[in-house]
């Protein structure tokens, strides 16, 4: 019973973070699809881009936090997916684990990327 | 209006079985359970089905009609009929006794799971409970109290089909209804029976329990209740404690 | 003798489902992309010259096809999502159906743009 408990604890917190971190996506997508189609005009660059984002503390800072929201969104969803998939294999929790790593550190890297241009 | 026969595919058997096909005359304003109930009087005698108030107030004549759960009773032949062809088959989701009999055991074994049931505190020499009838708790309930547990909804979800403990939709807006009913003193225990993998957050807003209810109860609304709820009770806290 | 039936595409056949299957669905091509798309990114690390050579990878017409699903699929997961949002935190109003169609559209707009837009 306590176990259960825990899980069930452990089910409403995944969910919560899933729904914030969807939140904060919400607003990052949106700005980020309308920056897609600012940018793409005539073409684009690896020069236009970090043009744009070389030294930007801003973009950085945006950039970040949609990683991070991202990190939390994104393994939540494939674990519930492979679990419901494959219910019995046991695949849900390591896949979300490696998404969320890859997501984070190679994330991370291109956020460092853009924001130095290469200059590191 | 055609004059041939309705080609009526009915299954037949338990787990394992198979369609039959039974020739039945059209008729005007025919039911779906007109149509099983001619089969079982006039060509077949060994179907076996459920009905009571043919109706529409009781809900046991519900059936998979075409790959959809409805009540039989309230399903006209004309609004569903494919050319000429029907297609009958148990509730899904549900063990098959025989023919189109499924086992409602499971289905109420987790309205109890879910803690679906009233228990207050005060006793025949204590005044009467005090609800306000336009409170918000109370709206909230009275949107889901009409359910009859006819387990059309239960039948039509798919998180149900591949989560078997899931709760399911009935199980989930009767816990949802009592969540908002002041008088009862189990809301600890509720929460906590409609938290976990087999509970409220399993389930995905596919919609079709809220499609599919005869009576246009949602069950996606309540569970979207219970999910606030639970989330907040699991970190925060909720008027009656902490899960 | 066969086995009873089950839930099938009948029973699915609505805007709802069709709404939940989509945002599955993008939804996973999107976590699957992320990284790559990060990986991609991060080549930035060489210098505006090292990441023009990486970006010239993605000219090949299967990449310009893979950026305008991506579009896409982003629009898609984006109103799906929001819609989720409205349906498990705001006020109860149906399964909000209008906003379904609203969101097909609105894929489709965004994936219009895009060829507008690229060269």
């Amino acid at each position: 019973m306590g176990q259960a408990l825990n899980q069930g604890v452990m089910q409403a917190k995944l969910w919560y973070a899933q729904r914030i971190s969807a939140m904060v996506l919400g607003i990052c997508v949106a700005a980020h699809l309308a920056m897609i189609f600012y940018a793409i005009r005539g073409g684009l660059t690896a020069q236009e881009i970090l043009g744009r984002t070389e030294g930007n503390v801003l973009f950085a800072f945006f950039y970040e936090v949609f990683v991070l929201a991202c990190f939390i969104h994104a393994p939540i969803g494939i674990n519930n997916i492979l679990q419901e998939t494959f219910p019995r294999s046991g695949i849900g929790k390591p896949a979300a684990y490696v998404l969320g790593l890859l997501i984070l550190v190679l994330g991370s890297t291109a956020v460092v990327g853009v924001y130095s241009g290469g200059a590191l | 209006m055609s004059n041939t026969d309705l080609k009526v595919k009915v299954w037949r058997g338990a787990e394992q079985g198979e369609f039959v096909e039974y020739l039945v005359p059209r008729n005007p304003n025919q039911t779906v359970l007109d149509v099983v109930t001619y089969i079982q009087r006039k060509l077949d005698p060994t179907l076996s089905y459920r009905f009571a108030c043919r109706v529409g107030m009781c809900g046991s004549c519900a059936m998979t009609v075409n790959g959809v759960a409805r009540w039989t009773c309230r399903t006209h032949v004309s609004q569903i009929v494919q050319g000429d062809a029907l297609e009958i088959a148990p509730l899904n989701n549900l063990p098959v006794i025989k023919d189109l009999a499924t086992d409602m055991r499971e289905f109420f074994n987790k309205w109890k799971g879910a803690v679906g049931f009233f228990k207050g505190d005060k006793t025949r020499y204590d005044d009467f409970a005090k609800v306000q009838p336009d409170s918000q708790e109370r709206q909230l309930a009275n949107a889901g109290i009409e359910c009859i547990g006819c387990g059309v909804c239960y039948a039509s979800c798919e998180v149900v089909e591949s989560r078997p403990n899931y709760l399911g939709p009935a199980a989930l807006n009767r816990a949802w209804t009592l969540t908002n009913d002041v008088r009862d003193v189990q809301q600890i225990e509720r929460m906590r029976a409609v938290a976990g993998d087999a509970g409220c957050h399993a389930c995905h807003s596919q919609g079709s329990c809220t499609e599919a209810c005869p009576k246009s109860i949602a069950p996606t609304a309540s569970i979207a209740g219970l999910k606030k709820l639970v989330a907040r009770a699991a970190v925060r806290g909720s008027k009656w404690g902490k899960l | 003798m066969s086995a009873r039936p089950r839930l099938d595409s009948r029973a699915k056949s609505h805007l709802s489902y069709f709404a939940y299957a989509s945002h599955r669905f993008s939804g996973l091509l999107l976590a699957c992309f992320l990284p790559l798309h990060f990986l991609m990114l991060s080549q930035s690390l060489r210098g505006a010259q090292g990441f023009e050579q990486s970006l010239a990878l993605t000219d090949l017409w299967v990449f310009k096809f893979g950026e305008w699903a991506l579009v896409i699929l982003l629009a898609v997961h984006l109103a799906g999502g929001l819609r989720l949002l409205i349906l498990e935190f705001g006020p109860w109003n149906g399964l909000r159906k209008g906003w379904i169609q609203l969101s097909t559209l609105f894929g489709i707009a965004c994936g219009l743009l895009f060829l507008y837009l690229a060269n």
